[in-house]
């Protein structure tokens, strides 16, 4: 009975399922993984923000970042890439897997064979939250990746720190703004 | 420094690689849908946590790991250690932050780009808004250093 009664309740907290998820993440994971045991440089994704500044702006900020400027845009361009191969396979179906749900938010475009997807969240909520992020992870000296999963995956308690701050913050905000009626 | 300009061969080969792993994963898990990552926040599916810490329990082992075995990477000759960042308020007052932000849109950096790969255009708001932020620390910051006696090239 509490048997049933808790899986209920882990069901409804993961309503489409985990496969995908943990997948995706032990993928992410695989990623930094390899970058690190060629070359010993631990991968986050919000450096890339100032390092190509330094491309255009001389700020001393931004020029600290010269010398990993064109792998981190290499980096980028790998991560759209990847992506890219994942909606050229998966998410257009010439690919499918019971462990892939595919998308139920947002909306699926054919676009010449090719499946893309699109947001729903409104622009003006991405490009405020788009400045908020770059002001908070360059201050705050990492985002999810650099923090979350580099950093946590240090033991280091600076990381700690920053996803404890930044995940309770977001949970708040993202409650508040759900409160207020904006959706999505 | 860090031993980061690179000249072997491989260094951007293996970088971009390791990037399109990276963000195969973040389309597999869905974390390139703002949608899901709100959904997360307002506890509807917590999904989100077996990404970050499935990412972080591998990367874990790597890091730990890999020390029993080689001192130096090949590719870099850099001598493999963790990612230890000082902690001090900024962590605290940038995490925050960023937690606005990403509240507010569901969307952090590694996962943006990767929506741009699974087709998104609108994710081009955010991505150029975290440009203007990041550029306005970096003015922010950058003028503040050199009011102030000799600048720390610090984090």
């Amino acid at each position: 009975m509490t048997a049933t009664l808790s899986i209920a309740m882990v069901a409804e907290l993961f309503p489409n399922g985990i496969s995908h998820y943990a997948i995706g993440g032990i993928l992410v994971g695989l990623g930094v993984t390899v970058i690190y045991l060629g070359t010993a440089i631990p991968a986050g994704a919000s450096t890339f923000l100032e390092s190509t500044l330094s491309y255009v702006s001389g700020l001393s900020r931004f020029q600290q970042y010269r010398v990993s400027r064109d792998w981190r845009v290499v980096f980028t361009l790998g991560i759209v890439a990847g992506a890219a191969v994942y909606a050229l396979t998966f998410q257009s179906g010439i690919l499918s897997s019971g462990l892939q749900p595919g998308a139920n938010t947002g909306e699926l475009r054919d676009v010449g064979g090719i499946t893309i997807w699109l947001t729903e969240v409104q622009p003006w909520r991405l490009f405020l939250g788009g400045i908020l992020i770059g002001i908070g992870t360059r201050l705050g000296k990492g985002c999810t990746s650099g923090h979350g999963v580099c950093g946590v995956g240090s033991a280091s308690s600076a990381s700690f720190v920053g996803v404890a701050t930044f995940l309770l913050v977001a949970i708040g905000v993202a409650q508040l703004v759900m409160a207020m009626g904006v959706n999505p | 420094m860090a031993p980061e300009h690179e000249q072997h061969p491989l260094f951007l080969p293996l970088v971009f690689v390791g990037g399109l792993i990276f963000g195969f994963g973040l389309g597999f898990s869905h974390m390139a849908q703002p949608e899901v990552v709100l959904n997360f926040l307002q506890f509807e599916d917590l999904g989100l946590l077996f990404v970050m810490f499935g990412a972080a329990v591998v990367t874990g082992i790597t890091f730990f790991g890999i020390k029993q075995f080689r001192r130096e990477a090949p590719l870099t000759g850099a001598v493999y250690g963790r990612r230890l960042k000082t902690l001090d308020k900024n962590v605290v007052i940038g995490g925050g932050i960023f937690g606005v932000g990403w509240g507010l849109s569901g969307i952090c950096p590694g996962a943006a780009y990767a929506s741009l790969g699974v087709g998104n255009v609108v994710i081009l708001y955010g991505i150029a808004g975290m440009f203007v932020g990041a550029y306005i620390q970096g003015y922010w910051r950058s003028t503040r250093a050199e009011g102030d006696a000799p600048a720390t090239a610090a984090d």
